[in-house]
């Protein structure tokens, strides 16, 4: 009972019990089913919020800990172990946030087999708290291959088109990449005798030679995950074919657990290798940002816009975390969550445009602003804290991390961070010529084109906006006043930074 | 005196080989009573049998944790190993007939001789996984084999059955001539064929060639029932052809009596010839598990698939085996492999069952693409073949991927990193084929018709069940395997 009580143990399984209950609903009562998996995602935000109340923000270790024996038989050293500290708590907070948002963007989108959608949703939720909670390395595998599972259904069955494709491609790649972690995780627990990871960390005894070769495959899995970089390839498959409520989880929170790795994993247990990895991580994240944004710019496939600008938008958050200085990493995990706001934001006014006109070519597009005023303003808000304006949550992340790029010493090279600033003009151009092409200018033919159908585009309805709303308050906030969210995170970032010897 | 108590088997004897005799009496009894059930009463007989088969799983239950102990003049041999084995085989030969008693119903199949055939194989394979001797293993295997020939022809005259049939008899034996001329020529080497005896005499004596070859003949035997490659061409076509449940039977009983085998021999038997069978061993494994994943892809027959995937699945088996003659990492290796191979018979019996289910009459719905819909109309067993699928794959929250985890470990404490990269990169060569399987199931659209029987259903929900709860409690099953031991001489 008390390993049931544990806080992180109740945060992480507690959609388990939502899924317990969809079990029992018949499939034809949607609205039912529906509410069941919204109420046990707002209410597992709610756990997420009253775990940060119990969270001690001057604390940089792991708080929380749930630490039980698992199995430590013949040899085997494997923890249940959840904790939470300063890396991990604001993607809690995140996953917990956009869980329920992405629930409610498919109430009138997803028709189809509601049941099995909602039970993927909420399985899919464990599966990425676990991934940010664990610290045990097989615990963290089994969350971080689970994960896997529940999303490659949600593309595969809800998908557009070419849903399969997608979504084999997402399963194989994300695959390839952790199996090769697998052998390091393997390779630690024979080494270091315990697959705990403060304990592994605590030994600091890894040789220099051998950290290359595991750094590289534990990197891996997280840059697939990422994506960096030339390894980015199954991600706009994946996010064009996704449903809307996928693309959000998958931009949201599931590109987070692969920078998230890098920050937990690669550079505390291995640090030489991280500072050696420095520059070259630097080069590949500086050729993400402008590759991302110069193909961004080419798309005109709304959705698909979106999807490399991630590639452009997770190449800053490499590129600070690189840097290995507190700046770099405390923008970086500040635009790890900006990322989450502001590309799901967008991912989900473009889902809610979709569902009108089922089509998300732009060139169709045109003068939306003036038949759909509330669904423009948003749409404006979320572009313009995607591309970096000052006052929006996008400018404090990118400007810490360039700030933490410029001066590392890892890196040992301003020129990453100088090219890697024309990246958020680039950002400007793509994203707002989006927005002129959709909604500036003259009426495009889909205007009239659905009015032909005997009915016109319509502005956001209650729901949506009450789906959208809480996404552009938190830019807002994290724009205008951010303390509190580097308060969260200053202390371990401090620690981690300085366990390390830079040169 | 001295000759008859020789004769004369004692107590202590028939002790070590108690779930053997019992099983084999209960068999011949079985035999003979068969001939007083009518003919359209045949499920009395596989009641029976199953009856039989629990019978000797309490005892051999009984007989964990209890010291080894030799019989038989030096013939048998009763320790850890070989109770975890024959519980295993036991298990296996119940499923067996669960799978069987409806499908030999409903295919027009149903003879005694089924189910007491399936009893003589598992004795078979009891016997050599107490084996002590090279002449016992001899034995064990043809008595595991001979009724599996004549199993895999049951659905005769059906073509394909009778062919399956031909062929693995034929090729069956060629297996056993190897393994026999192995035998001489280790008895030539040593002028013995107990293992105490091998083990003397290899390890005091300077290297010796014919024994060498000995040895590599016996892998190549035992290579063949195991469906390692390059010893691997019959197992699509017989697992094609036989009956779906003998396949089942088959892919689990005679992989566990193989690998059982080998590690007697081998582990116990011939640790001084690591040096040189070492590197055989890790190129068998390897190409095993290449071939196997690589062979699978293409194929659209389900039966196909899952015997290329009990291909690849002996290759992974096969990695538990290469550390044989390194005194520290064999129990580590060992209880790896036999963890493994709990796993891939539970899952092996789990998806089996599933395909038993979809097969209707003359061979239809045996195509991966008959699978379609699966997802919408039969949500259970679609969920349950995609935890078998999940398993194979070695993916959380699965049995399979505990197994994985464990063998990886134990190739890489035994030095053998590159053998694990080639495993795990083949895995994901492996998720391609079975993620056919559920895309089909979840992501296109069908009318699959589904047999529903009660004790099938039974078979595959409960392995369903098994192979998604152990992944989550595996420490007992772990506890179990490491303590299982090989006797070592």
């Amino acid at each position: 009972m008390e390993f049931l009580l544990q806080p992180l143990t109740l945060l992480t399984f507690f959609p388990l019990v939502g899924v317990l209950a969809l079990l029992f609903i018949p499939g034809e009562k949607k609205t039912a089913l529906r509410w069941t998996a919204l109420v046990t995602s707002l209410l597992t935000f709610a756990l997420s919020i009253w775990v940060l109340t119990k969270f001690n923000a001057s604390n940089p270790d792991l708080q929380l800990v749930a630490k039980y024996d698992w199995i430590t038989v013949a040899g085997w050293n494997i923890q249940y172990y959840l904790g939470l500290d300063g890396l991990s708590i604001l993607l809690v907070l995140l996953t917990g946030f956009l869980t329920p948002i992405s629930i409610l963007s498919t109430w009138t989108a997803v028709e189809d087999r509601v049941k099995d959608f909602m039970l993927f949703f909420l399985l899919l939720e464990v599966g990425m708290m676990g991934v940010f909670l664990a610290q045990d390395l097989f615990l963290f595998y089994i969350f971080w291959e689970f994960t896997l599972i529940p999303m490659y259904f949600l593309i595969g069955i809800w998908g557009g088109p070419r849903r399969i494709y997608a979504a084999v491609k997402f399963f194989l790649y994300t695959m390839a990449g952790s199996i090769l972690m697998l052998l390091a995780i393997l390779w630690l627990g024979i080494y270091g005798k315990t697959f705990s990871v403060p304990d592994l960390i605590a030994q600091r005894n890894i040789p220099a030679d051998v950290q290359f070769w595991l750094f590289i495959a534990f990197a891996a899995a997280f840059a697939i995950k990422v994506p960096m970089w030339p390894l980015h390839s199954w991600l706009p498959d994946a996010h064009v074919e996704a449903p809307t409520a996928g693309s959000i989880i998958l931009a949201g929170v599931l590109l987070k657990m692969g920078t998230y790795g890098f920050l937990r994993f690669n550079i505390p247990l291995f640090p030489q290798a991280s500072l050696q990895a420095a520059p070259w991580i630097a080069l590949l994240a500086t050729i993400g940002i402008i590759y991302g944004a110069a193909v961004s710019y080419a798309q005109s496939d709304a959705k698909k816009l979106v999807a490399y600008s991630s590639v452009s938008h997770l190449g800053f958050v490499m590129l600070g975390m690189f840097a290995l200085n507190v700046q770099g990493v405390e923008g970086a995990i500040l635009q790890m969550i900006n990322h989450g706001l502001s590309t799901g934001a967008m991912f989900l006014l473009v889902g809610m445009i979709y569902e009108q006109t089922h089509t998300r070519d732009m060139k169709v597009y045109g003068g939306l602003w003036k038949v759909t005023p509330i669904f423009g303003t948003a749409m404006l808000i979320a572009s313009l804290s995607s591309m970096g304006l000052p006052g929006l949550n996008g400018f404090v992340g990118e400007f810490t991390i360039l700030l933490g790029a410029f001066g590392s010493t890892a890196i040992n090279n301003p020129l990453y961070a100088g090219i890697s600033a024309l990246g958020v003009i680039m950002a400007a151009v793509y994203i707002l010529y989006m927005f002129q092409k959709m909604f500036l200018g003259p009426e495009g033919s889909i205007v009239e084109e659905v009015r032909k159908h005997g009915h016109a585009l319509r502005d956001l309805n209650w729901r949506e906006i009450a789906t959208v709303v809480p996404l552009l308050i938190f830019m807002f906030w994290i724009g205008l006043y951010p303390a509190p969210f580097f308060n969260l995170m200053a202390p371990t970032v401090q620690k981690l930074v300085s366990a390390l010897v830079i040169p | 005196m001295l000759k008859a108590q020789m004769l004369m088997p004692q107590f202590q004897d028939i002790s070590t080989l108690l779930p053997f005799t019992i099983l084999a009496v209960w068999t011949f009894a079985l035999l003979l009573a068969d001939l007083f059930i009518p003919r359209e009463r045949k499920g009395i007989t596989a009641l029976l049998a199953a009856l039989g088969l629990a019978v000797a799983l309490g005892f051999t239950l009984s007989q964990i944790g209890r010291e080894a102990a030799v019989g038989f003049n030096n013939m048998a041999v009763l320790d850890g190993f070989s109770a975890f084995i024959n519980a295993l085989l036991l298990v296996s030969g119940i499923l067996g007939v669960a799978l069987a008693y409806g499908y030999v119903k409903r295919m027009d199949l149903e003879r005694g001789e089924y189910y007491i055939l399936l009893l003589f194989s598992v004795i078979g394979m009891m016997l050599i996984a107490q084996a002590a001797d090279l002449i016992m293993i001899f034995l064990g295997l043809e008595l595991l084999s001979i009724p599996l020939y004549v199993l895999a022809a049951f659905a005769r005259p059906k073509v394909d059955s009778e062919e399956a049939g031909l062929k693995y008899f034929l090729l069956g034996s060629f297996s056993a001539g190897f393994v026999v001329y192995g035998i001489a020529l280790v008895f030539g080497a040593t002028g013995t064929t107990s293992f105490s005896g091998v083990l003397a005499s290899a390890s005091t004596g300077t290297p010796n060639l014919l024994l060498t070859i000995g040895a590599a003949l016996i892998l190549v035997g035992f290579g063949f029932k195991v469906a390692a490659v390059p010893f691997h061409m019959w197992t699509p076509d017989v697992y094609q052809g036989a009956p779906t449940p003998v396949t089942a039977f088959m892919a689990a009983g005679a992989k566990i009596a193989g690998f059982a085998a080998l590690l007697r021999v081998f582990g116990s038997a011939l640790p001084s010839l690591a040096s040189d069978m070492t590197p055989i061993l890790v190129a068998l494994a390897a190409l095993t598990m290449i071939v196997g994943n690589l062979l699978a892809i293409s194929q659209s027959d389900i039966k196909r698939m899952l015997a290329y995937s009990s291909i690849a699945h002996a290759g992974y088996i096969l990695m538990a085996f290469v550390p044989f003659g390194n005194k520290s990492v064999l129990p580590v290796s060992v209880a790896a492999g036999l963890f493994y191979l709990v796993s891939y018979a539970i899952t092996n019996f789990g998806s089996w069952g599933i395909v038993i289910a979809m097969e209707k009459a003359e061979g239809k719905g045996l195509a991966i693409s008959d699978y379609a819909g699966l997802g919408r109309k039969y949500p259970a067993l679609a969920a349950a073949m995609t935890v078998f699928m999940l398993s194979l794959i070695g993916l959380p929250p699965t049995l399979g991927l505990v197994g994985k985890f464990y063998l990886f470990r134990a190739v890489m404490s035994g030095g053998y990193v590159g053998l694990a990269i080639i495993g795990v990169l083949t895995s994901l060569v492996s998720a391609y084929y079975y993620l056919r399987v559920v895309v089909t199931m979840y992501m296109r659209d069908g009318e699959p018709e589904v047999t529903s029987e009660p004790w099938l259903n039974l078979t595959w929900g409960a392995a369903a069940l098994v192979t998604v709860i152990l992944s989550f409690v595996p420490q007992y099953l772990f506890e179990w395997a490491s303590n299982a031991v090989l006797k070592l001489f």
